[in-house]
């Protein structure tokens, strides 16, 4: 242990000028959130003028009015958080059935289609927006959320996270026992197979949560300017106001606070979910 | 006498019929559970993408729907156009920018967060911060941040007597704005990942290292580095099929979004959408998909190429150092 404590350095308490890198890594991470506060906070005539001021300005708030009355700024709040939800349970609940019956649950052909789900992941999907966006039109979707939530339902990278997960995470004992006291296979799925599942489904959950939160590219398309998610209404402000960035910022920060709140109370479970996905993958 | 035969009849059908369910629950319930996933796929992932193939050999306008067969026109056409040629070299070239300072910060970081830190989790989630700030925000902010006239970092640069940048207008220097987006955002991710896997090293291979006289910094390099080859692969090969689609930042770099007056910095998507939105012909802009589609499966199968060698030296090095 003493030998440790003066050799390693991995063991011991490092010096001062380890945190102040640190910290500057994390001024880094922080300064450009506080910078569009900053602007955001300030009137145009003040930002569109050489020198930098330093000290937040007092217009915040009026300018997250004007914000909300140049983009349906509500309606897109709701949307996202309508989207995202959906995307999120319905990924869950789809790739925990899925992991399940890969994990867990015997039929021919296991392996190859865990192979292939696995395969997909490489697949660049997105290249196929132009047949997406005539089958969407076909189906009269576009313009409705039901054309970004139905094509994210289920991904890859779920089935395979909540395969990983349960094959450690469950033993098979339990499922024979349940299934010995006459339990249906979707019975012995809900009594076993799902409480084992639950910490990888919550992570799973948050992060497509994140994920569907920040998209931009395929909303953008298929979603009509009343009807937006956020991101597709950061856009509709910046086509609006470009000259003027203390809005277009006020707007970012208002955009941002949701998540923001997610990560001050999540954000210690994101850390997890990064670093638990990394050492299996 | 026969009622009870009945009873007994009645209920050996009765478990008859429940021993053939449960044959079938048994046998059809796993391929019942994975069938969403296959059948999304099919009709939101892989249909779309096949498709994608016979709307480009067409002329299809975005409101006209389909029109004639045109065989090979449409690519013809796109590889002519030098805007095709400026987003395949400008798609290049941000994913350089954004991939190598990526895992290279991303290490130097990792390597201090996996020091003996006090407040640990502190420290990880400040490195994450950034990426729960949409791809959308974070553009905003920077184009602000790396405006030509009054923006912050023309005027830190300024005040080092460095004249200021056109980041709107040349373009390397929109490429290196629009990089820095994307490793603003991705950087702390890719740290935990690093940070992670070197926290999987065992703790002795440093103790031997540093018996041996070796101090932190060359123990970096000749244990940690080489020991987290396969997670720098890892990371590079994910990174490459997201970032040759690269769209949001581009794309609202300016207000236009079209990649710059001369498409300084527009990408192959960016140069999808247009073709496809703002000049509502499908069959091109389907044309470009499928050309974009062969980019990435040849980066995907040199990814693979080199991978395999690399996974190989680093066996037999591994290898000739036990036998040491």
């Amino acid at each position: 242990m003493k030998k440790k404590q003066q050799g390693g350095g991995h063991d011991r308490r490092p010096g001062f000028w380890v945190y102040g890198i640190l910290i500057a890594v994390l001024f880094g991470s922080a300064f450009p959130i506080w910078w569009s506060f900053l602007i955001g906070s300030q009137d145009a005539a003040a930002i569109n003028k050489s020198g930098i001021n330093w000290i937040p300005g007092g217009n915040f708030l009026a300018n997250a009015a004007t914000v909300i009355d140049t983009v349906p700024f509500w309606t897109a709040l709701m949307n996202s958080i309508i989207v995202s939800s959906s995307v999120a349970l319905s990924v869950v609940v789809f790739s925990t059935l899925a992991g399940y019956a890969f994990a867990k649950l015997k039929f021919r052909g296991r392996e190859g289609l865990l192979i292939f789900v696995i395969a997909t992941m490489a697949v660049p999907t997105q290249l196929g927006i132009v047949p997406l966006f005539i089958v969407m039109s076909r189906l009269g979707w576009t313009g409705s959320l039901w054309a970004v939530i139905a094509p994210a339902m289920v991904t890859a990278f779920g089935v395979f996270w909540m395969t990983q997960y349960l094959r450690d995470a469950l033993p098979d004992e339990l499922i024979e026992a349940v299934r010995m006291d006459g339990a249906s296979m979707i019975g012995s799925f809900w009594h076993v197979g799902l409480p084992a599942a639950r910490p990888a489904a919550a992570m799973l959950a948050l992060f497509t949560f994140i994920a569907t939160w920040t998209n931009f590219f395929w909303p953008f398309i298929v979603l009509d300017p009343g009807n937006p998610t956020l991101p597709v209404a950061l856009q509709q402000l910046q086509a609006a106001h470009y000259v003027d960035y203390s809005l277009v910022l006020s707007g970012v920060v208002l955009s941002i606070i949701p998540l923001v709140l997610v990560f001050i109370f999540l954000g210690k479970q994101l850390v997890a979910g990064i670093m638990q996905g990394a050492v299996k993958g | 006498m026969t009622a009870a035969i009945d009873v007994d009849a009645r209920s050996l059908r009765r478990i008859a019929r429940n021993h053939r369910l449960n044959r079938w629950d048994v046998r059809f319930s796993p391929y019942l559970y994975i069938s969403p996933f296959f059948i999304l796929f099919a009709l939101v992932g892989l249909f779309p993408l096949l498709y994608t193939a016979w709307v480009s050999v067409h002329d299809w306008n975005l409101i006209g729907g389909q029109g004639d067969f045109v065989g090979i026109d449409n690519y013809v056409t796109v590889l002519s156009q030098p805007y095709f040629w400026t987003s395949l070299r400008n798609t290049f070239s941000i994913f350089l920018f954004s991939s190598v300072p990526q895992v290279l910060l991303a290490m130097g970081i990792a390597a201090f967060l996996d020091y003996n830190l006090r407040a640990k989790t502190l420290w990880r989630m400040g490195v994450l911060l950034p990426y729960v700030v949409a791809p959308v925000a974070v553009a905003l902010i920077f184009s602000n941040l790396f405006g030509d006239r009054f923006g912050l970092i023309n005027e830190l640069l300024g005040g080092i007597g460095i004249d200021a940048i056109r980041w709107h207008v040349d373009v390397i220097p929109s490429h290196l704005a629009i990089a820095t987006m994307v490793n603003f955002r991705w950087t702390g991710y890719t740290t935990l990942i690093f940070l992670a896997a070197m926290q999987a090293i065992p703790r002795d291979y440093y103790e031997a290292a540093i018996i041996d006289g070796a101090n932190r910094l060359r123990t970096f390099w000749s244990i940690t580095v080489p020991l987290l080859r396969p997670v720098i692969i890892f990371v590079i090969i994910t990174s490459t099929i997201g970032g040759l689609q690269i769209f949001d930042e581009p794309r609202m770099f300016d207000q236009a979004g079209q990649g710059g007056a001369n498409r300084q910095w527009q990408t192959l998507t960016l140069y999808i959408y247009e073709l496809g939105w703002g000049q509502r012909n499908f069959g091109r802009a389907s044309a470009v998909a499928w050309l974009l589609f062969l980019v990435i499966i040849v980066i995907a199968i040199l990814n693979f190429v080199i991978t395999r060698r690399i996974a190989g030296s680093t066996e037999r090095r591994i290898r000739t150092k036990g036998k040491r």
